[in-house]
């Protein structure tokens, strides 16, 4: 019932929301960006909401249309010692680890 | 020997192993034009001079039994190449230099080629004209300003106007059949699981593939051939029984089974995309098919449900890019948190932003039922269509866009009316089938017009033989001024 609720209400996205999906992404965004995402979001979402139309309740979902199941592999280490490839292309690392902003006061 | 980039690869592939030209000769002739093609902007990254020098080293030991033997060729920027730049057309990754090589690009190198570039594309391959890309918008070589399709806009730009001989893109939502329709030449999306989708650049897991991007059928089959192999590393790779399809390639039609959805007869479509249906279903009875009308009755669902299943995947796909690991950091984030949120803010474009939070939204907590479960649901319908059409068709026929390229800028501020050009090309990647648009025809303003060919899935043989037959039928020729030659 809960879906049928939220999109019959689902009228628009507002800014409150735009800010919640900001965090959510941990994308920022100032209060002109938010608007003008609002209004793409909103016209997106109209869109969207067509599915609507369709009764669904039996329908089983499609997950992935490989129907075949994942194989299992042996756990075997197969590469050699790859630290310094990993630590490539980091914007800023010690040689042994990414360095990020203090996390811990 | 003049004019070697008019050459189509099966050509120069014949020359080279009759030894009429060399690598060297090929190389420097395709060079030379892309040096003189930059106002097309189809690269972000040139590797000119390393290509020469592999093209040197491989005339003095030639392998000619190698089927791409040394051919030089451009990819699209979302293949990881070794030790050369990745940039999937965003700032994000501006500085990425893998090190790791793309299975899809090993093979082709496995087969005698050699890299010439990066080709630009959409950001991340999110849109379907080009205007994403971090590095500029492409021109079409068919006329000026005018878009090259997208998101594989660099690759299809770069083959129309003969800057490599042949090339790859990658196809979600028709991001290999749409540009390929707006440049005159021909694009196959494989069925889902043929192509090892390993170290792409990843959009929508489930409906990412790559493919070959050529002037002519016979080119396609033989890139398909190279690139279509099992993968470990790529856990939904399918193992399969692969075609030779180049070798296995025949115009012999006759009593194939061809369907015309009439779901696809959208409201609004130009008059000139329908007389180029009705000419496409005559060259395909003149080639012995048989017609027969079908119905796909959920056609119209399939961009709501591309537009809610894609976000969501490239929301979490993306979450990667985070400035710790690599790619840009933005300076002067207080704290983590801050950093994160600044440096995707900077990192990403506006249209990687709007998928992202449509994605973000779909999949958070108390929407995830009504939105993401939904559009799987509705996938499934989908894809039941297909599967009960082809108990009656062993291929469906359809325009592969609902018009022929537009201007740079026209569509770019109304997200809506872009996400429109993919409506015949979406409804195939849904259902994980191949698709292949041909050239067909030409617009009143001389632009290009393609069809597109669905097959069941595994069947590329069988929809590249239809292509093949019709390609011969329709006989077209593309409108090719060289306007940005100055």
């Amino acid at each position: 019932m809960v879906v049928c609720v939220i999109f019959k209400y689902h009228m628009s996205i507002d800014l409150k929301t735009i800010k919640h999906i900001s965090k959510l992404s941990r994308i920022s965004v100032d209060e002109q960006k938010a608007e003008k995402l609002a209004g793409d979001l909103n016209s997106i979402f109209k869109f969207i909401e067509k599915l609507n139309e369709l009764k669904t309740d039996n329908v089983v979902p499609l997950t992935s249309v490989a129907e075949t199941t994942l194989k299992l592999r042996s756990d075997e280490i197969k590469s050699e010692d790859i630290r310094k490839q990993i630590l490539k292309n980091s914007p800023q690392d010690n040689e042994d680890y990414f360095v990020v902003p203090k996390v811990i006061e | 020997m003049s004019d070697i980039t008019k050459q189509s690869l099966s050509e120069l592939v014949k020359n080279i192993k009759d030894k009429k030209l060399s690598s060297e000769e090929v190389t420097k002739a395709f060079i030379n034009r892309s040096e003189k093609s930059k106002e097309l902007n189809a690269y972000i990254t040139e590797d000119y001079s390393s290509a020469l020098e592999k093209a040197k080293k491989f005339d003095q030991k030639p392998n000619l039994q190698l089927k791409l033997p040394g051919i030089p060729m451009a990819v699209k920027d979302l293949f990881c190449t070794d030790s050369i730049r990745t940039t999937a057309g965003s700032k994000i990754l501006n500085n990425f230099v893998p090190t790791y090589e793309s299975t899809v690009t090993q093979n082709i190198w496995n087969e005698g080629a050699i890299l010439l570039g990066k080709l630009n594309c959409d950001e991340f391959a999110m849109g379907s004209s080009n205007e994403t890309s971090f590095f500029g918008n492409v021109q079409n070589p068919i006329d000026k300003n005018l878009v090259p399709g997208g998101s594989s806009g660099g690759s299809a730009s770069a083959v129309a106007g003969q800057l490599t001989p042949i090339t790859i893109g990658t196809d979600t939502g028709g991001s290999i059949r749409q540009p390929a329709s707006f440049t005159g030449t021909v694009g196959l999306k494989p069925t889902y699981g043929s192509c090892s989708r390993y170290g792409i650049v990843a959009f929508a897991s489930s409906l990412d593939q790559a493919g070959p991007m050529a002037q002519n059928v016979k080119d396609c089959a033989l890139l398909q051939e190279v690139i279509s192999t099992y993968d470990p590393k790529d856990s939904t790779s399918i193992d399969f029984k692969r075609n030779e399809y180049s070798k296995e390639l025949s115009k012999n039609i006759k009593g194939k089974k061809i369907g015309i959805p009439k779901e696809y007869r959208v409201d609004g479509m130009p008059k000139e995309i329908e007389e180029l249906w009705q000419k496409g279903i005559q060259y395909a009875k003149d080639c012995g098919a048989e017609i027969l009308d079908i119905s796909l009755p959920h056609t119209s669902y399939a961009l709501p449900t591309y537009y809610i299943v894609a976000p969501a995947e490239a929301s979490s796909n993306l979450a990667r890019y985070d400035g710790v690991k690599y790619g840009f950091r933005a300076k002067g984030g207080e704290n983590l948190t801050e950093m994160y949120e600044k440096t995707r803010s900077e990192g990403f474009g506006a249209e990687v932003q709007r998928r992202i939070m449509i994605g973000t939204y779909v999949l958070s907590s108390g929407y995830y039922d009504a939105y993401y479960l939904k559009a799987q649901k509705v996938r499934k319908l989908i894809k039941n269509d297909f599967d009960e059409a082809y108990k009656k068709v062993d291929a469906i026929l359809t325009p592969s866009t609902p018009s022929s390229a537009f201007k740079i800028g026209e569509k770019k501020d109304d997200p809506v009316s872009m996400y429109l050009n993919d409506i015949f090309t979406v409804p195939v990647n849904l259902a994980g089938l191949p698709g292949i648009s041909i050239p067909a025809g030409h617009d009143a303003k001389g632009y290009p017009l393609g069809l597109q060919i669905i097959g069941k899935a595994f069947d590329e043989q069988n929809i590249l033989n239809i292509a093949y037959a019709m390609e011969e039928k329709i006989n077209f020729k593309n409108k090719i001024t060289d306007w940005w030659i100055k």
